[in-house]
């Protein structure tokens, strides 16, 4: 029982820890959230004059619908800005991880709590850019209590899925140093069936097939379409359930990477 | 033109020590260029033409995007990076020191070759696409081609100078990178298809109407002698004011060891 409790003080103290230092850096985090709009906006408009041509919607999908689903895809992608395999590289070329070892913790777990607490940062720097995207484009979107309840636990459970992932992805490192490519290829697939350039449904059957055995419309597709797509509470139950297939899965095939992977792991000079 | 030279054989014999580079680099623009396909190929399934262009006619403004933009990679933006670095650290001075032309030689300094790989892909795609057009390029079309391109170049060159300049004040410019990435992406559309403010934007702020759009249309038989002529105007008077600001912004400049 005290081992939980002692989890829960570390999540809060790392939590806070992160809330308070990135809040010192809230141009910067600016700056960057802003650099970050200009790829939804581009995905916006493309698919609003597509919409235009084709007599004001494209699959079912009218403007109004595309601008609900890319302002909510900002929320949902800032969410899902988790430990970059990017990280992982820079932690291990330079024997950070050592130290993290020594801890009596998985280090997944301050990954996780450090961008937790980052996300009330975000979320509330985030409010504003909301509010003038919504003035500019008009979203159409009628969401339920219901929709609202399971759209966050859905980013929760997206948060958590692509933490695993990524981490899983990064530890390629214990292998070999020339990752760079091999994240590439995988952030390419994700941009494609993830529902992170265009909803899902707009995909052509066979790649919406493949979407299905992957890990990526859960943290993109899923929770967007929760809240904006009006799905039954059934679908809900049913997507939320199958997030938390993926975090458990995940978190399996996390642990048996992590130990062969540690392993492997030597470090200089310390 | 020597000193050009020079850094030039300097950067390029650095680069080709790490010849491993050069498959992942042509890895990664096989992806980039992957990815750009298929979102071309997603569009497409959904529509015949976007904003009057044709899927053929986007696949060249695709090739155009990936030319500049490795262009950009190559010869820009290193430079430009170290420069703000150097701002911050104070260790400007050993390029001020030298006997030459001080904004001559912070923009040569850095070459990426590799990202030449960039520019060879962009221009097989360029040449698929035209090919594909069947359109008769004469020589006028290719000339105002090439023309529009080294201008865009230009004007992408001196909107750096003059957001890098910007460092000289506020010293932390580092996310000003994020951003010009962020909107150079644009440039995988038509500009014409954008909002008209943000139209604005993308061609006066940040020129990345004139970097792509423009000698996409040039090949493509929209171009009409207005754009280029105003291509041409405002290439010349932000080279005068990027040339201005940095004098100004140099003045402002106080090194390590000043």
């Amino acid at each position: 029982m005290s081992g939980v409790l002692n989890m829960i003080s570390f999540y809060l103290t790392t939590m806070k820890t992160a809330v308070v230092v990135q809040f010192q850096y809230r141009v910067s985090n600016y700056l960057y959230m802003l650099g970050m709009v200009a790829e939804p906006i581009i995905y916006l408009v493309v698919w609003t004059t597509v919409a235009r041509a084709q007599g004001g919607a494209v699959g079912g999908i009218t403007a109004g619908g595309f601008a609900a689903y890319y302002i909510v895809w900002t929320l949902v992608r800032n969410i899902n800005i988790v430990f970059t395999p990017y990280g992982w590289e820079a932690r291990i070329q330079r024997g950070q991880l050592s130290g993290q070892l020594l801890r009596p913790l998985h280090p997944i777990h301050y990954d996780l709590a450090y961008f937790a607490g980052w996300k009330f940062v975000v979320v509330f720097l985030w409010l504003p850019i909301a509010a003038v995207l919504a003035l500019i484009f008009h979203p159409t979107l009628s969401a339920t209590p219901t929709d609202v309840v399971a759209f966050a636990l859905a980013l929760a459970c997206a948060y958590l899925i692509r933490s695993i992932f990524l981490w899983i992805l990064g530890m390629i490192t214990f292998w070999t140093t020339r990752v760079s490519a091999i994240f590439e290829l995988y952030m390419a697939l994700e941009l494609l069936l993830s529902g992170r350039l265009l909803p899902l449904t707009l995909l052509p059957p066979w790649a919406q097939t493949i979407s299905n055995f992957l890990p990526f419309q859960w943290t993109f597709n899923f929770p967007i379409e929760a809240l904006i797509g009006g799905y039954s509470t059934q679908h809900l139950l049913l997507g939320l359930a199958a997030q938390l297939g993926w975090v458990v899965g995940g978190f399996a095939v996390l642990q048996l990477v992590w130990r062969a992977g540690v392993g492997r792991f030597t470090s200089v000079g310390n | 033109m020597r000193i050009f030279w020079l850094y030039f054989r300097v950067g390029v014999m650095n680069e080709l020590q790490y010849r491993v580079n050069f498959f992942i680099q042509l890895l990664q623009a096989l992806i980039a260029l992957g990815v750009g396909l298929a979102g071309l190929a997603l569009v497409f399934q959904h529509t015949t033409s976007l904003d009057g262009w044709s899927e053929t006619e986007l696949l060249a403004v695709v090739g155009v995007y990936t030319i500049m933009g490795g262009l950009i990679n190559m010869a820009i933006q290193p430079n430009m990076q170290r420069l703000m670095n150097e701002v911050q650290d104070g260790t400007l001075d050993y390029a001020l020191t030298k006997p030459a032309d001080s904004q001559l030689i912070i923009s040569v300094r850095e070459v990426r070759i590799w990202q030449v790989v960039d520019i060879i892909t962009g221009a097989v795609v360029l040449g698929v696409a035209v090919a594909q057009l069947g359109a008769t390029i004469g020589v006028w079309e290719a000339l105002a081609f090439a023309a529009a391109l080294l201008m865009g170049g230009l004007l992408i060159y001196s909107f750096w100078i003059i957001a890098t300049t910007g460092a000289f004040w506020v010293v932390r410019m580092d996310n000003i990178l994020e951003l010009f990435q962020g909107i150079y992406q644009s440039g995988r559309w038509p500009v014409t298809i954008y909002p008209e403010w943000l139209q604005v934007g993308l061609t006066f702020l940040i020129p990345v109407a004139f970097a792509v759009t423009v000698p996409a249309e040039a090949l493509t038989g929209r171009l009409t002698w207005q754009t280029l002529a105003l291509a041409g105007a405002l290439t010349v008077a932000l080279l005068g004011f990027a040339r201005w600001f940095w004098r100004r912004g140099l003045r402002r400049y106080s090194g390590a060891s000043a």
